[in-house]
């Protein structure tokens, strides 16, 4: 293993330290917690507050995303495990204005139930808690007896969705709508190159020889559907792309956005040379993305690969709570 | 009946055993999991290690949840509200006045399940628990009782957790919070129901 860091034990609280301190105009660190809140306090006046968090190893999610018109706070647990109930319980109390706190979290059984306490833990102080779970990650067949589909890249676009909307004075129950709209419209899969390493572990979560890839790998080196050699970066998109098709989830009538993810290790130019064949694939289906973003928003340390989100904009007004600005690290 | 002495002694050795097999642990959630488990459980451990360093004195219902709430806030993933609803609602019950293990351990499984929404089968650290709950009872908790318990996760397909997502391809691994658990109850065995 080969890393910048002191002791693997302290890469978290050293993150955060340096995160915190580095852009103290958008980050307030809660004494004694990895909890993040915003420290514009005056824009979070009569809001309802938006919390997320999950496991390190996702940067800049989820701390990257905290600002004006996104989330007001967010919660860092070790790497690629869920924060503890009591820190996010911290990060709800610190933010709310009286009107509520909504959760966003991702569909892994460790966030869901670490969560769910902090939610229980806020309900004594008579806070209002709603949630989403969010579970984009199509790689994953969902299903009422499993945990089912993980929540991937996606959960960025629901961040930005509902941001938009808390900071335009949407109530709670508003919010909690919204969410359970917009959350089956987005859906996500993901191809892999080499697998990520978690410090303390010290070995890659998988193994991948030089020539190979594999498909629908999730964000903590969860194993995907295939493997196989590496393809030109068109097959790539034929075979991601079909996948989305697959789910019932491309029509050239509806208006999308598109996240095109880096999972830490593939560069900037790898992933544009994908949005071409992206684009080009997409034209040939008659659809051009209404809004697109490209580079590093959900990461898994140091993995290379890529996924594709796709966004399907069913009300008109996704698209401008997607286009809001925000003053953020990240987005 | 369930005293101070012997649950502190309990959580040591159990502490003890988590630490030996960190790696081991963590080696059991890489093919099947994410590689931390170990680690999540020894973080938490050595918190109750600490905070146990000064309740010799105190009651059942301290011990309890102490334990729980080191475990709640330092274990993080899955296993930190599954291990720290099982001691949260075993000081609950103390505090009712239950000191019985067979009791108490069966509010702790209520609640493990509640938490998690695991039914047995599901290869999880619930196939674990039930098999020990009902030795316990029986006045037969035995080392091979733990050991088969924790076996028979191996051809398990997993329903709950990060292993779901392999389906069918997690047969064959044990479930790695199973083995965790088949420590807690190893050092049971070592500390209170032999003694
Ligand atoms: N929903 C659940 N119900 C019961 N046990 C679960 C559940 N989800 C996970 N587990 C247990 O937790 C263990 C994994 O713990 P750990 O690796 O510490 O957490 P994480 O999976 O979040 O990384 C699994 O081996 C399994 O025994
Ligand atoms: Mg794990």
């Amino acid at each position: 293993m080969k890393k910048i860091l002191n002791d693997p034990k302290d890469v978290v609280s050293e993150m955060v330290d340096g995160l915190v301190r580095a852009y103290p105009q958008y980050l307030t660190q809660l004494p004694d917690t990895t909890a993040m809140v915003r420290s514009d306090q005056a824009s979070m006046v009569g809001k309802v507050g938006l919390v997320s968090g999950g496991g390190s190893g996702h940067e800049p999610s989820h701390a990257g995303f905290v600002g004006k018109g996104m989330l007001s706070a967010a919660v860092a647990g070790q790497v690629f495990t869920s924060p503890t109930p009591d820190q996010i319980y911290a990060a709800i109390k610190a933010v709310d204005q009286g009107k509520g706190v909504f959760l966003i979290i991702k569909n892994y059984s460790g966030d869901v139930m670490n969560f769910d306490m902090a939610k229980d833990m806020a309900e004594l102080d008579d806070i209002d808690v709603k949630s989403v779970v969010v579970d984009d990650d199509i790689a994953v067949e969902d299903s009422l007896y499993t945990q089912g589909r993980r929540g991937v890249a996606g959960t960025v676009l629901m961040h930005k969705v509902l941001g938009a909307a808390a900071d335009q004075g949407a109530s709670l129950d508003e919010l909690d709508r919204l969410a359970h709209a917009v959350l089956p419209q987005i859906k996500t899969i993901a191809v892999a190159l080499s697998a990520a390493t978690v410090p303390e572990v010290g070995k890659p979560g998988f193994e991948l020889a030089d020539d190979e890839i594999e498909y629908g790998v999730g964000i903590h080196s969860e194993p995907g559907y295939r493997r196989e050699k590496i393809k030109p970066s068109k097959a790539l998109v034929a075979e991601l792309l079909g996948k989305l098709d697959e789910s019932g989830h491309l029509d050239s009538q509806h208006q999308y956005a598109v996240l095109v993810n880096g999972m830490g290790a593939t560069p900037l130019m790898e992933q544009y040379v994908f949005s071409h064949d992206l684009l080009d694939a997409l034209a040939e289906k008659g659809i051009k993305p209404a809004f697109m973003k490209v580079g590093n928003y959900m990461t898994s340390i140091e993995m290379a690969g890529i996924s594709l989100t796709l966004f399907d904009l069913t009300d008109a007004k996704w698209l401008d709570y997607l286009n809001y600005p925000v003053e953020t690290i990240a987005w | 009946m369930l005293t101070t002495t012997q649950t502190i002694a309990w959580l040591n050795n159990f502490a003890d055993k988590i630490e030996t097999n960190k790696a081991y642990l963590n080696d059991l959630d890489t093919p099947i999991g994410d590689g931390d488990h170990g680690s999540n459980m020894v973080r938490g451990l050595t918190a109750v290690k600490a905070t146990l360093a000064d309740k010799s004195n105190a009651d059942l219902t301290t011990v309890f949840k102490a334990t729980a709430l080191a475990l709640i806030s330092k274990v993080g993933g899955a296993a930190g509200p599954l291990y720290g609803t099982a001691f949260l609602e075993m000081a609950k019950a103390s505090k009712d006045g239950v000191t019985d293990l067979g009791i108490l351990l069966a509010t702790a499984l209520a609640g493990l399940k509640k938490r998690g929404g695991a039914a047995t089968g599901d290869k999880t650290l619930v196939d674990v628990w039930r098999p020990v709950l009902t030795a316990v009872h029986a006045d037969r908790l035995t080392s091979t009782v733990i050991k088969t318990a924790v076996e028979r996760t191996k051809p398990m397909v997993a329903k709950k957790g990060r292993a779901s997502y392999l389906g069918d391809r997690s047969i064959g691994h044990l479930d790695p919070g199973a083995v965790s658990s088949g420590y807690l109850f190893t050092a049971l065995l070592e500390t209170v129901v032999q003694s």
